[in-house]
């Protein structure tokens, strides 16, 4: 069964028509690379799937379950998380303290209720070294580099077990080196059955993960397609207009 | 050969002396301690009791409302009201003592004063999403517009039946120590454990260094700056209340200016106005730093106009210092 069905996806905000009839899916363990220029929608796909707009029409199936999202929260609940292109971080606060943000195990001493650190770093140790990241749970985020930091974000997302992590721009702005490590966190997820949806103008980074790839233009979705099957010319073309569909 | 398990195992700091040195709370202390080792050498007035029991006092006034300058500051905010509300709340339990009312309900009206203050600000900053400097530079003119027309700009002496109970409180001592001090003791020791170990202190240091990040991680980021003005603002109305009671007399210029040295005092001690950081103890460092060179520039003679100078000159050096110490690292 898919893990998540969209289908007759439209959006529009007053007289702009974002997206008009998207219909997609993803499997368990599957990577899918969402591509499209600046307006084509995939922000606004994105944001649907993640709870921040109802649809105008068209509806969305998690495990065969139809879902509506009114909030991110909901979305949430039903197991989506949200990696975004800021990455969300405070750069003040540790590791740990930054996977754990807004969701801090308490423990109790008489009335008195105070953070679990102890148990904040084993969790947030045990996580990094799931995605094979070298990245300390008691160091501040201020000193990490960029696929550290995308580590600390992506572990965020694994606290509460979810079936579908998306990831804005993860591999813009940072160095080659780290962008490799970026990609390597991305299979780990998929090793874990985990379905990511990969949003990126960076198309080396999309072949290189992606299982499968899917355009938008202009609010239409022009492709859908098996990785293997597609090239970056051919979704250059399907980006710009230059090929129709595929 | 190292494993993944070693490095994500290790601590960032190797021993506990690289810890502390890291902390600019450290280098001020330890530049307060050097300023009083000289001056217990150069004169033969510093180290009496007298003097020191007086230090101890008068930094206390500053250091407590420091504290919570040091939570708006880490929240990334700042509260320019601070010396308005120590007046309003110091004019509040004067008029209702000299009425007749008893201390403590005179006290907790004063503190109600200055937490509405409090309210206000946070309103206007947090749901109205007015800067706050802006917001604070307005309660700071209108609170203390309120005291004045409050006390009709008398000073006043006469603080009713319990006159005496509020000169105790205020500026009188237990076991040679002055009462501020225990409070602000009190005050230090608490907020320390509530901004390392409560949901309260580490969201609001969440909210200083990435608000949109805290807002995402769903932190309730409004009423969570409401408090930390109000936090601020009670701090300076529990300063208020004991400023009345050491001075045994209020007019309506109390507290004037002293936002500045509130500020000041945070920041040597290590709060960031880019918000995000700042400690109890770094608070309470920085106002003895401040209370200490005022000190010993008077015991050596030296003419007060020159305090402006060493004060900001520290303030330069201590945050210029912690940027040299980021650059290398």
């Amino acid at each position: 069964m898919s893990r998540l069905v969209i289908s007759g996806i439209s959006k529009s905000f007053g007289a702009i028509q974002a997206l008009s009839s998207v219909s997609l899916s993803i499997e368990p363990g599957e990577v899918l690379g969402l591509m499209g220029d600046n307006g084509a929608g995939k922000s606004t796909l994105v944001k649907i799937i993640a709870g921040n707009f109802l649809p105008s029409a068209g509806e969305m199936r998690i495990e065969g379950k139809g879902v509506v999202f009114h909030r991110p929260i909901d979305a949430q609940r039903e197991g989506i998380e949200m990696v975004y292109q800021d990455l969300a971080l405070s750069d003040n606060l540790t590791a740990a303290s930054n996977v754990f943000l807004g969701r801090e195990p308490m423990r109790s001493f008489g009335p008195i209720k105070y953070i679990d650190y102890a148990h904040m770093n084993t969790v947030a140790a045990e996580l990094f070294k799931q995605l094979k990241s070298e990245t300390r749970p008691r160091d501040l985020v201020r000193k990490m580099s960029g696929g550290q930091r995308q580590a600390v974000a992506i572990a965020r997302t694994l606290l509460s077990e979810p079936k579908i992590v998306m990831m804005d721009e993860p591999t813009a702005a940072i160095s080659v080196r780290q962008v490799a490590e970026v990609l390597d966190l991305i299979r780990r997820l998929r090793d874990r059955g985990i379905s990511v949806i990969l949003i990126s103008h960076r198309m080396p980074d999309v072949f290189s993960v992606s299982d499968k790839v899917a355009v938008l233009r202009r609010g239409q979705l022009v492709a859908s397609k098996a990785a293997a099957h597609s090239s970056p010319e051919e979704v250059t073309g399907l980006i710009t207009g230059a090929i129709e569909t595929a | 050969m190292t494993t993944l398990d070693d490095i994500i195992g290790n601590s960032e700091h190797r021993s506990w002396f690289a810890r502390i040195r890291s902390l600019q709370v450290f280098w001020v202390f330890s530049a307060a301690v050097l300023a009083c080792l000289a001056l217990t050498l150069l004169t033969d007035t510093f180290a009496s009791d007298r003097n020191l029991f007086n230090v101890a006092r008068n930094f206390a006034f500053v250091a407590i409302i420091a504290i919570g300058m040091t939570a708006v500051i880490a929240s990334g905010g700042i509260d320019l009201s601070v010396g308005s509300s120590v007046v309003l709340s110091a004019m509040v339990i004067s008029v209702a003592m000299a009425s007749g009312l008893s201390f403590w309900i005179s006290a907790l009206l004063a503190l109600g004063a200055a937490l509405l203050v409090g309210l206000l600000n946070g309103i206007l900053i947090a749901y109205a999403g007015m800067p706050a400097f802006v917001v604070t530079l307005g309660t700071l003119s209108a609170a203390r517009s309120l005291a004045m027309v409050l006390s009709d700009n008398k000073m006043i002496w006469e603080f009713g039946p319990d006159h005496g109970i509020l000169l105790w409180v205020g500026g009188g001592s237990t076991f040679g120590l002055p009462h501020p001090l225990y409070v602000l003791t009190a005050l230090t020791i608490v907020m320390s454990l509530v901004f390392r170990w409560t949901r309260w202190g580490q969201h609001l240091f969440a909210i200083g260094s990435n608000e949109n990040a805290a807002v995402l991680t769903g932190i309730p980021v409004k009423r969570l700056k409401v408090s930390i003005y109000m936090f601020s603002a009670f701090t300076a109305g529990l300063a208020g209340i004991l400023m009345a009671g050491w001075l045994g007399s209020v007019t309506t210029n109390l507290g004037q200016a002293m936002e500045l040295t509130v500020i000041a005092a945070a920041v040597i001690g290590g709060a960031n106005l880019a918000g995000g950081e700042g400690t109890a103890l770094g608070a309470v460092v920085g106002a003895l730093l401040i209370e200490v060179i005022r000190n010993s520039l008077i015991l050596l003679g030296i003419s007060t106009f020159w305090q402006g100078m060493f004060i900001g000159t520290f303030i330069i050096v201590a945050v210029a210092f912690d940027r040299f110490r980021n650059f290398r690292a």
